[in-house]
């Protein structure tokens, strides 16, 4: 028996399990994985360090990226915003009741930071840091931790070097001992399993309303299941929608298209009713409009500038910062690297024209 | 009552439950009652004279109008986005154990992918013998097999640790679906790479990692691996949905449905478990002392009644009821289930719809005769390893507070005389 797998399969089952013939013979079937097919995908990194690749960076510079990447969720802290992860803190409070779970109180090992920044981040434009700016990140968040100086540079060479707070946090499973010894039929009460029943807590006055909520809450839930059927209706709005756009040159095809092509957008950014703004502003009314016209939303320096100097998002200047963004404001908060196909581009400003007002 | 009840059909206990959930209330029940003639019956209705819709109208359907609200629904404010989240399986609308896919709960880390058959490459690396890359079609061509089983959300019922917080069996519990599902044991395509560079398997792992641009990886112990771990490619007798992996999904049977990695690109045999950002940071249950477990794969037996209950709430007055619920294993089949009407001083054996099978869904019931008074109910699994569901007060007093996941404990709907429910915590 394995020394992690509690209990799972009988010991002579667990080896007839692994009896594994010593050259199957297999139906020939897939063809060999080249090389560089595997170098691309296998990217995950051990605890051990295995799989991380040769290269450096400073928390200097990963401060610098962080802000450009990370911040618009992660806070330039790592102090995390709103309800994105916090990166930072924590320490201390894995025993108190409501436990900051951060990468400096929480988790055991500097791969797992390297190993998702790499290839899971950033969100909605993962796998576009390079892997010195990767360590960089990460020698950020550690710093941001205070686990590393400001004067430190993450590299392979000395990244297994780097304690983690909560390293020695973490035991394996132990319900078989700790649970499954309790749970049990011998101890399962039928008859007289307690002398009365008291409700000490209800669902509905952690709602809102305190007060009779119950009788409020349970009254209301018809009503709510009726919703639904509303959204069914609502089905046939984005026919409707583009009619009311007022606009000779507006291909609602071209439109439709669009819209899909937006769903990569989506991650920060919301239109349409009730639209509110999230990572990114809400781009309603964003066709034609001023740059940087949402209120309330925090532009970059870049994109306020160009705000007073009367900038407008006409098609072509909507054009050229779908394609690359940072190429026309090389401030701007907005991590997307851009859209590669014109046609794309066309597809979301006709999209965007659908969702001015 | 019970003799007046008795000529009362299933179908039209379910009109008048489908009347009141609708907000059109008891009228035609009440109608009748008095004695004067049904409408519905005596006037000639539109859709017994003229003709219904041609074969050719709906070449995929879906479920008729009227069934409008058996959705999968969100809670906003559990997440920060849409797009990194979680919804709901309608538990307290269906009956049976198949989830039907259109309304089976989604959870995704970067989104729900749209990945063609085409483009679609599985590769195997690692500690084999020949590395190799599978096109969907060469999938196709191994040994294929069926099997049912529950995927559970770790996180299922993990709002509820701290209290009686969503008020609904959809929210507390329905992070859970259960299909059947067609496709390849993963210990076929481990084969086929070969497995004698791996060495002494019994302490190797094998990474999965999905296509989609949250990478979601998760290590799975070689044993597992070689148990009953499938490659999937159909659910329920078609093709996954892109929102649960299309065109390949992984099958972890009993595990919690994180490992279940959808849009399967990689299976990467390792000699140690990788402790990426979902096995480490995330998936792990922190005690009362600030010590984590980490590695609870297994999802523990648990049961919930889901009808009646907050969303399906009795309408149809006293007389005959039938109570309703779904229950599970991760660790094997489900033996019995027990109800309790008053919040668990005393308890009486449900029936099971169908035996237990291993690690998949049943169904129970418990016909009652309910006289109006309120109850405190509640359901209690037992599986075939004689492991009985906890209580939250028993989960509490090993776990403390601060658990999120595995939160399989005991729940309670308080179905007042009205017959509406509310999900509450009572004393222990």
């Amino acid at each position: 028996m394995s020394k992690f797998l509690p209990k799972l399969m009988t010991a002579t089952a667990l080896a007839a399990t692994l009896a594994i013939p010593a050259f199957a013979e297999g139906f020939g079937l897939g063809r060999p994985a080249l090389p560089e097919e595997i170098t691309a995908w296998n990217l995950d990194i051990s605890p051990n360090g295995d799989g991380l690749p040769v290269g450096s960076g400073s928390v200097e510079d990963g401060e610098m990226i962080f802000s450009e990447n990370c911040a618009v969720c992660h806070g330039e802290f790592a102090e995390g915003v709103d309800n994105w992860p916090k990166l930072a803190g924590g320490d201390g409070t894995l025993a108190d009741k409501d436990p900051l779970k951060t990468v400096g109180s929480y988790w055991p090992y500097l791969s797992t930071v390297y190993d998702y920044v790499r290839r899971s981040m950033p969100f909605g434009n993962a796998q576009t840091v390079s892997d010195d700016d990767v360590y960089a990140i990460t020698a950020y968040i550690l710093y941001s931790n205070y686990i590393v100086e400001d004067d430190f540079v993450l590299s392979n060479e000395n990244f297994l070097d780097v304690e983690m707070p909560n390293a020695d946090g973490f035991i394996v499973d132990d319900r078989p001992s700790s649970e499954y010894t309790i749970f049990t039929e011998e101890n399962a009460c039928y008859e007289n399993c307690k002398d009365n029943v008291e409700i000490t807590k209800r669902a509905t006055v952690l709602d809102v309303t305190p007060d009779e909520a119950g009788t409020d809450q349970a009254a209301a839930e018809p009503v709510a299941e009726a919703a639904p059927v509303e959204v069914a209706v609502a089905e046939e709005a984005p026919v409707e929608a583009p009619t009311d756009v007022v606009s000779a040159a507006f291909d609602a095809d071209l439109a439709a298209k669009g819209e899909t092509v937006f769903k990569k957008c989506k991650a920060c950014h919301q239109t349409g009713e009730g639209a509110t703004n999230k990572t990114g502003p809400v781009l309603n009314g964003v066709f034609m409009a001023k740059v940087a016209h949402v209120d309330g939303f925090k532009y970059s320096n870049d994109m306020l500038g160009a705000h007073e100097a009367g900038a407008v998002w006409d098609e072509a200047h909507l054009a050229e910062f779908l394609a690359k963004p940072k190429s026309v404001y090389a401030k701007t908060k907005m991590t997307f690297a851009g859209l590669k196909k014109d046609s794309e581009i066309a597809a979301v400003i006709e999209y965007l024209k659908s969702v001015s007002q | 009552m019970s003799d007046t009840q008795k000529d009362i059909s299933p179908s039209r206990r379910a009109f008048l439950r489908g009347a009141a959930a609708t907000g059109v209330g008891l009228a035609a029940g009440s109608a009748a009652a008095q004695g004067t003639p049904d409408p519905l019956i005596t006037e000639k209705q539109d859709w017994a004279m003229t003709t219904g819709a041609g074969v050719d109208e709906t070449p995929y359907g879906l479920p008729i109008k009227y069934e409008g609200d058996v959705i999968r629904r969100n809670v906003p404010w559990l997440t920060a986005d849409p797009i990194s989240s979680i919804n709901f399986t309608p538990i307290h609308a269906l009956d049976g154990t198949i989830t039907p896919q259109g309304c089976a709960f989604e959870r995704h880390h970067s989104g729900a992918i749209e990945l063609k058959k085409e483009d679609y490459r599985l590769m195997i690396n690692g500690l084999v013998d020949q590395p190799l890359v599978f096109t969907y079609a060469d999938l196709e061509r191994f040994p294929r097999e069926n099997r049912t089983f529950f995927l559970e959300c770790a996180a299922n019922t993990g709002m509820e640790w701290a209290g009686a917080q969503l008020n609904g069996a959809q929210f507390t519990h329905g992070m859970i679906h259960n299909m059947e599902y067609s496709g390849v044991s993963l210990r076929t395509l481990l084969e086929e790479a070969g497995l004698s560079a791996a060495g002494d398997l019994s302490d190797k792992w094998v990474y999965v990692e999905g296509a989609d641009a949250s990478s979601n990886g998760r290590s799975i112990p070689m044993e597992k691996a070689l148990d009953d771990v499938m490659v999937a490619f159909k659910a329920n007798g078609e093709a996954l949905r892109m929102e649960h992996g299309y065109p390949v999904r992984l099958v972890v049977p009993g595990w919690e449905g994180n490992m279940w990695v959808k849009w399967l690109r990689r299976i990467e045999v390792t000699a140690q478990a990788v402790e990426g950002r979902e096995e480490t940071s995330k998936y792990t249950d922190t005690l009362a002392d600030g010590t984590s477990r980490k590695w609870t794969w297994v999802m523990d037996a648990k049961s919930v009644v889901t009808s009646p209950s907050p969303q399906s709430p009795i309408a149809h007055g006293t007389g005959p009821l039938v109570i309703t619920g779904l229950v599970w294993s991760g660790r094997g089949a489900i033996t019995g289930v027990d109800v309790s009407k008053d919040g668990g001083k005393t308890w009486e054996k449900a029936r099971l719809a169908k035996p237990g099978e291993k690690m998949a869904l049943t169904r129970f019931y418990l016909d009652t005769d309910w006289d109006g008074s309120e109850m405190l109910l509640q359901s209690r699994a037992h599986d075939d390893t004689g492991y009985v569901q906890p209580t939250k007060a028993q989960l509490r007093e090993v776990r403390g507070e601060n658990s999120v996941y595995h939160n399989n404990c005991i729940q309670t709907w308080h179905v007042k005389a009205n017959g509406e429910a509310e999900n509450v915590e009572v004393s222990s």
